[in-house]
């Protein structure tokens, strides 16, 4: 019930803030409409609708880390957290109803993403509610990328960390723009390390309808998420109660 | 019955200590203020009745559940009005109410009263960014009000009001009397002399001299409140 109310209250507070709507939207599919366009106006292929729709797709989740941890961050500075802080509501109460609003905002910006790229030739297949799915894991990393930031940083910092930092981060090591192998050596190494190329990969291969090479790619993100959003829990807890 | 016991509270922060062994008995239903110079401790003391600070020593009671052993069942009967205004913007005013009903499982008559004791349903529907910084304090307080608290912290409730906005609140807060402990804190001393049945007053994280307005006045051999306050509460008062 506590969880219940805090998540309807943050979906609304996200729903209202035109830069969700901007930059959860409409970003993406500028990227989309523009890479497109270039693509027929160049002789190569580079960015295909089969290569570029899960892309784009998951350098839109960046944004769910920018929306929670800039919800967190500003919450944290105001005193309304401070208000809820001293109510019955636990650090789990918190944590989810910050993460369970935006998972299916997350859902409906890829298949948004998805539905534009059908529109501009991507041939429609029953694959493509699983590319959804295969991006969870991606979302749920991304949202507590975010988190992990609000609960360390204040709103304008995080505005740095997530809105600049970890978008470029993840647009140069998730193999998004280019293939990973055309570098090569230490830095495919560390991307192959990082989630962000397996979400990218993951989400290709349930494109393409390649079952077994999906599970290793949501394996590697779904740890990674975990791990990120334990980190999360842990500090927020510390964040929570003054010592 | 006393409704808060505070039995030795200290907090130490870096070894440096901000509120030293406080003792205070407050009566279910009395409203306390607790003045201060900045500094004072006071806001350290509410964040610690309020389970938002561990003590360092010492514990609180808030009707009979210590906020170091059991902050839980605490969290479920006391409330707090910020000293900042403590709503969410993006929301209107009443489903800011609608939240906390909903985080202290609430009914929907519960909101439906509180707004109506504040005068809030003319602004319901209104963002609550958008309301003035008058209407904001007193939403914010009505959101510590949907709880129905046994015990309330209210942290400088009328900071940077006008004078009008200023005494409506002051009405707001004496319709609580008698039914809700509270714990004030305040700058302004009128304030307090209006409203409180007893007032503490701090110094250097000690609670330094607790009475009614007029017993203070005795105590420091003044006339006016304000002059025993700046007797009991400035400087000399540590030595």
């Amino acid at each position: 019930m506590r969880m219940r109310a805090f998540a309807k209250r943050n979906l609304k507070e996200l729903l209202r803030d035109p830069l969700t709507l901007f930059f959860g939207l409409g970003f993406p599919l500028v990227l989309l409409v523009l890479m497109n366009v270039i693509q027929r106006n160049v002789p190569v292929h580079i960015f295909e609708l089969d290569t570029l729709a899960p892309g784009i797709a998951l350098f839109g989740l960046t944004f769910m880390a920018l929306f929670s941890g800039l919800l967190l961050a500003k919450d944290r500075s105001s005193a309304f957290l401070a208000r809820l802080a001293a109510s019955p509501m636990t650090a789990a109460d918190f944590l989810l109803g910050y993460l369970l609003p935006m998972l299916p905002m997350a859902a409906g910006q890829t298949a948004i993403c998805l539905g534009a790229a059908v529109a501009l030739g991507l041939p429609l297949s029953w694959n493509l509610p699983a590319v959804v799915l295969s991006l969870i894991p991606s979302a749920l990393l991304f949202i507590a990328l975010g988190l992990l930031c609000g609960a360390l940083f204040n709103d304008k910092q995080v505005g740095g960390m997530c809105g600049a930092i970890l978008t470029n981060v993840t647009a140069w090591l998730a193999g998004i723009w280019f293939d990973l192998s055309l570098i090569g050596g230490p830095f495919q190494a560390v991307a192959y390390a990082l989630p962000f190329v397996h979400g990218v990969e993951g989400a290709k291969a349930a494109l393409a309808g390649d079952w077994t090479a999906l599970p290793g790619h949501l394996l590697w993100v779904s740890l990674w998420a975990a791990a990120v959003l334990g980190l999360a829990v842990g500090l927020f807890r510390r964040r929570l109660v003054e010592r | 019955m006393n409704a808060i016991e505070i039995l030795g509270l200290t907090k130490e922060y870096g070894g440096r200590r901000v509120v030293d062994k406080l003792e205070l008995s407050i009566p279910a239903g009395e409203l306390f203020a607790l003045l201060g110079v900045n500094g004072a401790g006071k806001s350290t003391t509410i964040k610690m009745l309020s389970c938002l600070t561990v003590p360092t020593e010492g514990d609180a009671q808030l009707m009979g559940h210590s906020v170091r052993r059991d902050g839980h069942a605490a969290k479920e009967i006391l409330a707090v009005s910020p000293q900042e205004t403590a709503i969410a913007p993006n929301l209107t005013a009443l489903e800011n109410l609608e939240l906390m009903a909903g985080v202290y499982g609430r009914s929907r008559e519960r909101v439906d009263q509180v707004m109506e004791r504040l005068d809030l349903a003319r602004w319901a529907k209104a963002r609550a960014r958008t309301l003035s910084g008058g209407w904001q304090r007193r939403l914010s307080i009505a959101m510590a009000l949907v709880s129905q608290p046994e015990v309330l912290f209210l942290d400088e409730p009328t900071l940077g009001l006008d004078v009008l906005a200023r005494r409506e609140l002051w009405g707001v807060i004496r319709g609580l009397k008698g039914h809700t402990t509270i714990i004030l804190t305040t700058h302004y001393l009128e304030e307090a002399e209006a409203l409180a049945d007893r007032v503490g007053v701090m110094n250097q994280g000690r609670l330094r001299a607790v009475g009614t307005a007029e017993e203070l006045k005795a105590l420091a051999g003044c006339d006016s409140f304000e002059d025993a306050f700046v007797a009991l509460a400035g400087e000399g008062a540590a030595s």
